[in-house]
Parts: C-alpha cells; sequence; structure tokens
C-alpha cells in the first residue's frame, strides 16, 4: 500500500520557495516533515539529515578558491579583463560567450568540469569580460542590461557544463544511468550512453549560440 | 594517498579563518551570526566524521537557524578601492591572468597526467577525487603565486575570500542541504509514490505520449528535487524501462541517456539547483536571485523539445 502523505513535503519546498522563506529553513522543515509522514520517527529523520550533509561536504567544497579570486580582485583582475576585451576589436558580448560556451562544453565532455566554475571563472573573469564588450560597442549600460549581461554569462556556463559533461565517460551521471538500468537487466557500456549524449550536445549549441547572437542585437537596439 | 580527507582539512582551516575575520569585523552588525555559521562549517569539515550521525543532524540545525533567524550579516570590508585596482590593473598587465589560471591549468594537466599516464598507479591520489584534489593543490599554489608577487598583508587573501564568501553567505550550504533532503526523500519512500503516481497516469497506446511524459517527468522531478539524479531512477522504473524499452522496444543508451539531459533541462529551471542558479546570482551581485534562472528558461524549454524529438525518432528507429 502506498501512501501518498510523504509527497506534502514536495508541496512544501514548492510553497515555501514561491513564498520567498529562507531556502535553508524551507528545505529543512520539508526534509522533517517528509520524514515524519513517511514513518519514521524524528532521531531517524534527523539522523538521516546529518549523515546525508556529512557524506556531500565535497559539494561546498569549490568555495576554496575563494581566497585566490577574492585576492587577484584586490589586485585589478577584473578591471584587467575589461581591459583586455576593450583592446580586441570586433569583440562582442555574444561571440565571446559563444567562444566561452564551445570552451566550457569541449572542456567538460574531456571529464574537466570543475576547472570552470561561477566562483572560479564567471564572477571574476567571464561577466567582467562580457560587460567590457558591451559597454564598448553600446556605452553605457543601464541597471538592468548590465544585469542581463551577467545573467547570460551565468546561463552560458551553466548550458556548457550540463551539454557537455555526459559526453565523458566516466561521469556521475553516466555511472548513474548504468546503474539504474543494469538493475532492470539492461546491460550498456558507458561509451553507448556517451555517445548519445552528443546530439542534444549539439542541440543545446545551436540553440544557446543563437540566442546569444539575438542578444548582442537586441542589447544594439537598446541605445 | 591524498584523498577527499586531506581537502576537507584544507577547506575546515579556510572556514575557520573566515570566522575568526568574522568575529573581529566590527563594520558588520551581526559579526558573530557569521562567525558561528563558518565556524560551524569548519567543525563539519574537520570532525563530520567523528560526529556521528545525529551529532550531524543537530549542527545541520544550527545552521539552518541562523539562516533561518537572518541572523548573517556582510561587513563593509577593507579591500582596495576602484581607482587603486585601475592603477594595479595597468601596472601589472595581463600577467595577472597568470595566477587565475594557475588552479584551472593545474586541475587540468594534472587530471591529465594521473588518467592516462602510468602516474594513474602510483597510488599518490585517490582516484575517486582526482580533479578535486588538483583544484585544492592549485589553490595552494595559486595562494604562493600571489602571496610572492604581490606581498600583500598575511591576512589578505582570508579578508578577501570572506567578502566574497558574506556575499553567498547561507545560499554557500544549499546545495549540501538539499542533497541531504534527497536522502531524507528517498529514505521516507517519495520516489516510489511519484513513481507509482507517474505509472498511473500513463495512457497506454501513444508511444509519443509515452515519451513526452517520460522527458516532461523528468523535467517536474529534477525540479523538485534540483538534480536530475534523483529524477533518474525514479522515471526510468515509472516509465523508461517498463513502457518505452520492455514494450516499445526502444534503444536503452537513448532512453538512459537523453532522458538524463531532459532532465538537466528541468536543473536550468528551478531554484532547487541553488550552485548553478542561486548561487551565481549573490556572487553577481544581482539584484534579482531568479536572475540566473530567467535567462536559462528560453534556452531550457528548446532544447526540451529537441531531447524530446531525440527520445523519439533515434530511439525508435
Amino acid at each position: 500500500m502506498i501512501t501518498y502523505w510523504p509527497l506534502l513535503g514536495i508541496a512544501l519546498v514548492v510553497v515555501g520557495f514561491a513564498l520567498r522563506f529562507n531556502p535553508l529553513l524551507v528545505v529543512a522543515v520539508a526534509a522533517i516533515v517528509t520524514g515524519l509522514l513517511g514513518g519514521m520517527p524524528f532521531l531517524k529523520v534527523l539522523a538521516t539529515l546529518g549523515h546525508g550533509f556529512n557524506e556531500n561536504r565535497f559539494v561546498t567544497l569549490p568555495y576554496i578558491v575563494l581566497p585566490v579570486i577574492g585576492l587577484l580582485e584586490r589586485y585589478g583582475l577584473q578591471q584587467r579583463a575589461r581591459a583586455l576585451i576593450s583592446s580586441i576589436r570586433g569583440a562582442t558580448t555574444g561571440r565571446l560567450l559563444i567562444v566561452y560556451l564551445v570552451f566550457r562544453q569541449a572542456v567538460s565532455a574531456l571529464g574537466l568540469k570543475d576547472v570552470a566554475g561561477h566562483a572560479q571563472m564567471v564572477r571574476p573573469l567571464l561577466a567582467p569580460m562580457a560587460l567590457a564588450a558591451a559597454e564598448k560597442q553600446h556605452g553605457e549600460l543601464d541597471e538592468d542590461t548590465d544585469e542581463q549581461v551577467k545573467a547570460m554569462s551565468a546561463a552560458t556556463d551553466n548550458v556548457g557544463l550540463f551539454f557537455g559533461e555526459d559526453i565523458f565517460l566516466a561521469i556521475a551521471s553516466i555511472l548513474l544511468i548504468q546503474a539504474s538500468l543494469a538493475s532492470f537487466g539492461i546491460a550498456l557500456t558507458p561509451l553507448q550512453l556517451s555517445l548519445w549524449a552528443i546530439p542534444s550536445a549539439i542541440c543545446a549549441f545551436v540553440i544557446h549560440g543563437a540566442r546569444l547572437l539575438l542578444f548582442d542585437r537586441r542589447l544594439g537596439r537598446r541605445k | 594517498m591524498i584523498g577527499l580527507h586531506w581537502l576537507y582539512v584544507l577547506a575546515g582551516a579556510i572556514f575557520l579563518a573566515f570566522a575568526i575575520g568574522s568575529a573581529r569585523d566590527a563594520t558588520n552588525p551581526k559579526r558573530w551570526g557569521n562567525a558561528a555559521f563558518w565556524s560551524l562549517l569548519a567543525v563539519s569539515f574537520w570532525f563530520g566524521d567523528l560526529l556521528g550521525d545525529i551529532g550531524n543532524g543537530i549542527l545541520v540545525l544550527a545552521l539552518v537557524a541562523l539562516a533561518g533567524a537572518h541572523l548573517l550579516g556582510r561587513g563593509a570590508g577593507n579591500s582596495t578601492t576602484l581607482q587603486e585596482r585601475e592603477g594595479f590593473s595597468q601596472r601589472y598587465g595581463n600577467r595577472l591572468f597568470l595566477p587565475a589560471l594557475i588552479i584551472p591549468l593545474t586541475a587540468f594537466a594534472g587530471t591529465l597526467l594521473f588518467s592516462y599516464t602510468p602516474l594513474k598507479g602510483a597510488g599518490w591520489i585517490d582516484p575517486k577525487a582526482v580533479t578535486l584534489v588538483l583544484l585544492g593543490l592549485g589553490v595552494i599554489l595559486a595562494l604562493a603565486t600571489c602571496d610572492l608577487w604581490f606581498r600583500p598583508p598575511a591576512a589578505a587573501p582570508f579578508e578577501e575570500g570572506r567578502r566574497l564568501m558574506d556575499s553567498i553567505g547561507w545560499a554557500a550550504v544549499l546545495p549540501q542541504m538539499l542533497a541531504s533532503l534527497g536522502a531524507v526523500f528517498a529514505a521516507a519512500g517519495v520516489g516510489t509514490t511519484i513513481g507509482a503516481l507517474a505509472s498511473a497516469i500513463i495512457p497506454s497506446g501513444s508511444l509519443f505520449l509515452a515519451v513526452a511524459l517520460y522527458a516532461l517527468g523528468m523535467v517536474a522531478f529534477t525540479m523538485i528535487m534540483g538534480n536530475a539524479f534523483a529524477a533518474f531512477p525514479v522515471m526510468a522504473a515509472a516509465i523508461g524501462v517498463p513502457i518505452l524499452i520492455q514494450q516499445g522496444g526502444g534503444d536503452p543508451a537513448v532512453i538512459g541517456a537523453v532522458g538524463m539531459l531532459a532532465g538537466f533541462c528541468g536543473t536550468l529551471m528551478t531554484p532547487m539547483a541553488a550552485n548553478f542558479n542561486i548561487v551565481p546570482a549573490a556572487l553577481l551581485e544581482l539584484r534579482n536571485q531568479y536572475g540566473v534562472i530567467k535567462m536559462q528558461i528560453a534556452t531550457a524549454i528548446p532544447l526540451l523539445i529537441a531531447n524530446i524529438l531525440i527520445l523519439y525518432f533515434a530511439a525508435f528507429r
């Protein structure tokens, strides 16, 4: 007999986010409510939560780059990134981000997904460069445009990562697919799976690349 | 062998430095909240394995309480001014990029070295953590380089790091919290329930509709859980394997690989994928914390349609 009560936890997450409560609070409350409704005693829920947190510490690990990035910013890295882009003729925000999209997809496909990222690449280098390219072409940016250029830089990093990493054989998601299907007696090699990540990677490049070119034109019309 | 354990020691030290810096920062009206938050994280990295599951659970509740009661703030910071930075930028020139590139280059060259040469078998680095260990090594090398080159005040790396860390604030641990939420959901049987629901509403007869529901189910469940990993086993068991592969005779490699990628389209559209969507909004100081997601929707939806078409036409050739 399946009970539907634990699904209330999902509803709590959605409502909590919608009402803009602190997300950490929303997640913790949802976890505890779900566990209790699923018939677990409170201490068991607490232990499961604690165990999961401890086992996943590696997720929080990449913040160790912050001292380096902060130090380089102190000595003018963002200003340098802007100066470099301003000196390149023909550089536009869209073209710059397309080059980065290719780079991010290719490097992720080689299994090096932690090489770039929001803390170590987007904030110190990519976003300032994209802003500089936009300013060079269109002059001073208003606040909304500034925000959009930065958001597009972060979005490009995500798209490049998500639709590049699965081409690499030994990535966690490929191994998870293999293991899940194996439990149904379906044997696949990682290579078969990673090959079928390629068509989607190409679609991602075409779709997001086209959007970046349109983004350039929209920035141009703004003036 | 160098494994994750040593990285945790390094990370714990850095968070402890952030905590000490926070406690001494008189310009931050909520400095004790920040100090407590980063100290707890340092404790987690250093002593997490000794605390026991319930101990860790209490630590999690303490972090949540600090964040939920809005006890974290930001100081004025004492970094260089914009004019000073322009001056440094002119003085150091493009060589400023070199230390920034040390981290990715160390990770890149090192991963190649430890994956494709005899060093792989030397047993120096835990094979499960190669890139992360090299990331840590890159950080140390880059810090040493900057220290020798710029001769900054001794506390500067940590103060500058703390400036960025405080701009992220509590959102820094949200991804890790979501992973533990996933663990509780799994233990409470949420996945099984969703699978039962999904297979109950699936119409028989239309293969295309089944493909679309499989992909949309991946997207919806990914958006709720914040990552496609939690969604895949559920949707594979509910629709992918029984209906698409066993009944419909679809190619399992396509159903598996492209199904997961359909889920990634959901990752682009959810605040639950905090490290990809919320943390960068904080890092880039966007006014709208959902700014990155808003920008991604117009890529995610056409890409989802493309994935559904790939699923349908490639799996049932």
